[in-house]
């Protein structure tokens, strides 16, 4: 079990419809492993991410999770589609932070970080208190644990996102864009917290960005995404230093131009 | 053409019924609220058995409250169901108004952004959890001004109660014009009674919303 990949995309697909936005995808990401997905908008990246954490419903194909299937399960040697319990038992292990955040405004930046810790994983309160307190002082936050999104700024409330994902554990860390809706000056303080629990996280990382520059130096591998399909995938230095592919050379030169 | 001693007179006996008139308010909005918050949550969590909550609120909200308090009082019965007045008339206004309040509530559900029912997925919050930990709390401060309006909408509305013979305040008006032939001084009174106990509640609601605002 152990040698299966932590996620596999096997013939994935997802419409909307008449419109294909993952077509037939076929993806593995090993344990630990970090990887970039790069792509002009429409190319369905998000949708990689949303699938995996459950949020959109999958067409076809199978979706694994450290060597379970997570849309689907074991049922007399077939696979037949999952149930909810089935699938909340998978997904406990991937966590994720959006492009907006999505903290919940009616709680403080502790209170993010417990309320699925107690609710979910029955932790004592003392005891998700500390972890999250924990957690917060990674994320450098120690000082705002009190205080309610709306008096963070965007990047703060982005490393609490962080901070609440974490609280739960996860084996798994997606990232959705999740500089883009920050003011340049803010991205720095976030990407420096992901490298961070890339350093001392056992964690497989999925990140959808537009960081070019953090994609490179961050990543193990990067994914080009064009038209639902992976375009080209490889080492960041061959991604960025010398694309094969003529949409790759494209997208990046359009990308670097503007950045 | 105004006689303080009699308003003296019949004051305690109105009193007597603005209580009745307020139990009925307070008892009818209690069923409101929580009714058309069970309405709405089915129709949030259940989308199949919407259909039957949305033919129930329009079937309500499309009749008037007054055949719906002769249908409980009088016809009910019939089928071997029977209510004193006061129960009936109470759950009447209390079963209307959850029609209209369950709408509220809807509209307080559609706007808890999207991206909060995804962070609660992506926390692996169970549906219960995510609905009374994440959603209610965002969907309801916004809507109780709107729940204050049909608050005092209701309370307006409990005169209706006398067409069963109940005793709240403008029945009790009604027979002491009836006794005394005189209808100027109880109507007033009952009039300012309504008019003073409806500023008061919507001072009482603005005070909450201020008060919600600031958490």
């Amino acid at each position: 079990m152990n040698d299966m990949p932590m996620v596999r995309f096997e013939n994935v697909s997802k419409r909307y419809g008449a419109l294909t936005v993952l077509d037939n995808l076929n993806l593995d990401i090993g344990r630990g492993e970090k990887v970039s997905i790069i792509g002009p908008s429409g190319s369905g990246k998000t949708t990689v991410l949303r699938m995996l954490m459950t949020l959109e419903a999958i067409n076809d194909g199978v979706l694994w999770v450290d060597g379970e299937p997570m849309t689907h399960m074991m049922q007399n040697g077939k696979l037949v589609p999952a149930t909810t319990k089935h699938m909340r038992r998978i997904r406990a292990k991937i966590g994720m932070v959006f492009q907006s955040f999505n903290l919940f405004p009616h709680m403080t930046a502790m209170g993010n970080c417990i309320e699925a810790p107690i609710t979910v994983l029955g932790m004592k309160r003392s005891e998700a208190e500390e972890r999250a307190a924990e957690l917060l002082d990674m994320v450098g936050l120690s000082a705002k644990k009190d205080h309610y999104p709306s008096q963070l700024s965007g990047g703060q409330q982005q490393r609490v996102a962080i901070a609440r994902a974490l609280a739960m554990r996860p084996k798994i860390m997606l990232f959705d864009e999740v500089t883009s809706a920050l003011d340049p000056e803010l991205v720095g303080e976030v990407l420096q917290v992901i490298r961070k629990i890339g350093r001392e996280h056992d964690l497989t990382m999925l990140m959808v960005t537009h960081q070019m520059g953090f994609a490179k130096e961050f990543s193990d591998r990067v994914c080009f995404f064009y038209q639902g399909k992976i375009c080209e995938q490889g080492a960041p230095a061959e991604i960025f230093g010398n694309p094969k592919n003529e949409r790759t050379r494209q997208f990046l030169n359009a990308v670097l131009e503007a950045g | 053409m105004w006689d303080w001693t009699f308003t003296f007179e019949i004051l305690p006996v109105l009193a007597r019924a603005a209580i009745m008139t307020v139990e009925a308010t307070a008892l009818g909005f209690v069923i409101a609220a929580t009714l058309g918050l069970v309405l709405a949550s089915i129709r949030l969590a259940f989308p199949a058995a919407g259909v039957v909550v949305t033919i129930f609120v329009e079937l309500i909200r499309s009749t008037p409250l007054l055949i719906q308090i002769f249908f409980l009082y009088f016809v009910l019965p019939k089928a071997g169901i029977v209510l004193d007045a006061f129960t009936a008339g109470v759950a009447a206004i209390g079963i209307h108004y959850a029609a209209y309040c369950s709408e509220v509530y809807r509209a307080g559900f559609e706007n808890v952004p999207r991206g909060q029912w995804e962070a609660s997925i992506a926390l692996n919050l169970s549906p219960w959890n995510t609905f009374k930990d994440i959603i209610l709390p965002q969907a309801l401060p916004p809507v109780v001004p709107a729940l204050g309006n049909y608050l005092i909408a209701l309370f307006k509305e409990t005169p209706l109660l006398s067409a069963i013979a109940v005793l709240e305040l403008m029945q009790t008006a009604k027979n002491i014009g009836s006794e005394t032939f005189r209808y100027t001084e109880p109507v007033t009174l009952v009039g300012v009674f309504f008019l003073v106990m409806s500023l008061v509640s919507a001072g009482i609601i603005r005070m909450l919303e201020s008060w919600l605002q600031r958490r």
